[in-house]
């Protein structure tokens, strides 16, 4: 369990994160979504244990970090964003430093190692200098040491930056495997990264929330008229004005295909036309119906237009 | 215990880099060089001495100087690492989010520091062990309290380093910045026509040489001991109020 409660971050006369609040209950996977300076490193850190927040409370588990920092990151799994982790030690040997440093002993420490090293792909290259791992492993061996201890919370500050996309499809997966039984936090600037792994998202831009919801349910929120694509074969003017002529419709945009087809996007007030009527009056005059679909509104679209254009912000 | 698992990790850290082979290595060339210039110079010319009769004193008159500024040289390249290079990787953040204190942090690493320069002193018994086996026993009692001074400037020179590491994540800049503040606090007093007789006096209370001076000479004070625990708090202090700035600065 994730709780964040009027969050404010003050770096001397920088407001990194402006009185954020934001819950995920046990299992829960949510996504932090903004621009690079939003303050998205600024709240995971707080989260993690690194600094106290200067104003409003933040806990883990029912434990508040500011006050129990100790007790609550004994809970938390915290993978830092662009973390080199220790290049001269191998594999095994950081990850048995990290089961120490956890206070893991006896048979416990020994399958959460075993579980681990597996778990995220590492038996191969246990014995190999960290330094000497490609980017994708050696993220893999940042995972490794956030989900040891088998944390209650985890935290992951970009956790795919920098990686090819067969590696990012892995890393994915293995939070994928996470969910449930851990409180997962990610934070990205990738949007399909946070539909494929995230129930719910959070999205921050200058150190506020801007949105918070399922991800369907803010880009339906915040879509205004319902879009129908339409793939019709017939003379372009006529259907457009076919079209135009329903009840409802807002507005058509036009894009010629080939073979005497072209492709109709139908914004409506929402309700009406259903496609159904849509359908009916092509296949009325006899043009010949292609293709038919209702668009939804990407999470792109939706984040173009929460997040105001703004230069970047410098990192706090 | 979590600080035994951090001191390994620095320990091994320290073996498996070469770094601490080389600084050894360089160690025991100077010390050994000077070690033998100094007994070939007491015995061309003794002093009036009777040579044979007292020929520890040629071992305590100079070695523990000798060491001592040879250690002054290398300590800064042993404390160079210890928060600048976890700075600079970024692992700094992982410890300081471990469910770890950083006064446990910070103990590992003085006490890992500390046993390598322990470690290297102890390598330089070689010497007084020569010549108690080939020519004469030496007394133990100044040979414990000039190694015991060298055991506290050790330590304080770890202080040091590692306050001057955590300011920075460029392990150049912590081992060029140790050695400028170790070598003024070592000869702050040495030039008495600089300045006013109560300012020397001042000066020769800071100085480090001043304090280790007696231990070289054989002589324990518990003054000049409480100056070097006191040096030693002082800069782990500093140290751990850096560590804490993060609370209001935000980097790592």
């Amino acid at each position: 369990m994730i709780a964040v409660e009027h969050l404010t971050k003050e770096f001397g006369r920088t407001v990194a994160v402006r009185d954020v609040s934001f819950r995920a209950a046990d299992g829960e996977a949510i996504g932090l979504l903004g621009p690079n300076g939003s303050g998205k490193t600024t709240i995971m850190r707080t989260l993690a244990g690194f600094f106290p927040p200067t104003s409003g409370r933040v806990s883990v588990d029912g434990i508040d970090v500011g006050r129990d920092s100790l007790r609550a990151r004994a809970r938390v799994g915290y993978l830092p964003e662009n973390a080199v982790f220790y290049p001269d030690m191998r594999v095994r040997q950081f990850v048995e430093f990290c089961a120490d440093v956890r206070r893991l002993r006896g048979a416990e420490r020994r399958t959460r190692l075993a579980a681990v090293l597996d778990g995220c792909g590492l038996t191969e290259v246990q014995h190999r200098l960290i330094g000497h791992l490609s980017k994708g492993y050696r993220q893999r061996v940042g995972i490794a040491q956030a989900i040891l201890h088998a944390p209650a919370v985890l935290i992951l500050d970009e956790p795919t930056v920098g990686l090819d996309p067969r590696q990012v499809v892995d890393i994915r997966q293995l939070i994928r495997d996470l969910r449930g039984r851990t409180t997962v936090l990610l934070s990205t600037h990738i949007l399909s990264e946070v539909s494929s792994v995230c129930d719910r998202v959070v999205i921050i831009d200058r150190g506020r929330v801007v949105a918070e919801d399922s991800a369907a349910d803010l880009a339906r929120a915040q879509q205004r008229g319902e879009r129908t694509l339409l793939c019709v074969a017939g003379p372009a003017a006529a259907v457009t004005a076919a079209l135009r002529a329903l009840a409802g419709v807002e507005h058509v945009e036009v894009e010629p295909g080939e073979d005497g087809s072209a492709r109709y996007t139908v914004t409506a007030t929402r309700g009406e036309p259903k496609p159904a009527a849509l359908a009916a009056v092509v296949v009325g005059r006899g043009w010949g119906l292609i293709e038919l679909r209702p668009l939804a509104m990407s999470l792109e679209d939706l984040y173009v237009r929460l997040v105001a254009p703004h230069d970047e912000a410098p990192r706090a | 215990m979590n600080f035994f698992a951090l001191l390994r990790k620095e320990l091994v850290a320290y073996f498996t880099s070469p770094l601490v082979y080389v600084v050894a290595a360089v160690f025991y060339a100077l010390t050994g060089f000077f070690f033998y210039t100094q007994l070939v110079y007491f015995v061309q010319y003794g002093f009036g001495f009777n040579i044979i009769g007292n020929f520890w004193v040629a071992f305590l008159a100079g070695a523990p100087y000798s060491v001592s500024m040879v250690l002054l040289l290398v300590a800064p390249l042993l404390t160079m690492r210890l928060l600048a290079e976890e700075k600079k990787l970024g692992t700094i953040e992982l410890l300081l989010t471990y469910p770890l204190r950083d006064g446990t942090i910070v103990a590992a690493k003085f006490t890992a520091c500390s046993l390598v320069l322990a470690l290297l002193l102890a390598g330089t018994l070689a010497y007084p062990a020569f010549l108690t086996s080939s020519i004469q026993p030496l007394p133990w009692q100044p040979l414990v309290a000039s190694y015991l001074g060298l055991l506290l400037l050790g330590v304080s020179f770890t202080a040091c380093g590692i306050f001057v590491s955590s300011l920075t994540d460029s392990q150049v800049v912590a081992a060029v910045g140790t050695l400028g503040v170790l070598v003024l606090f070592w000869a702050v007093s040495w030039n008495e026509a600089a300045t006013s007789p109560a300012a020397l006096r001042a000066a020769a209370a800071l100085a480090m040489f001043d304090h280790f001076e007696p231990f070289a000479k054989g002589v324990v004070d518990g003054g000049d001991v409480a100056y070097f625990v006191a040096v030693s708090v002082f800069f782990v202090f500093c140290t751990l109020r850096v560590l804490e700035a993060r609370h209001w600065r935000g980097q790592r």
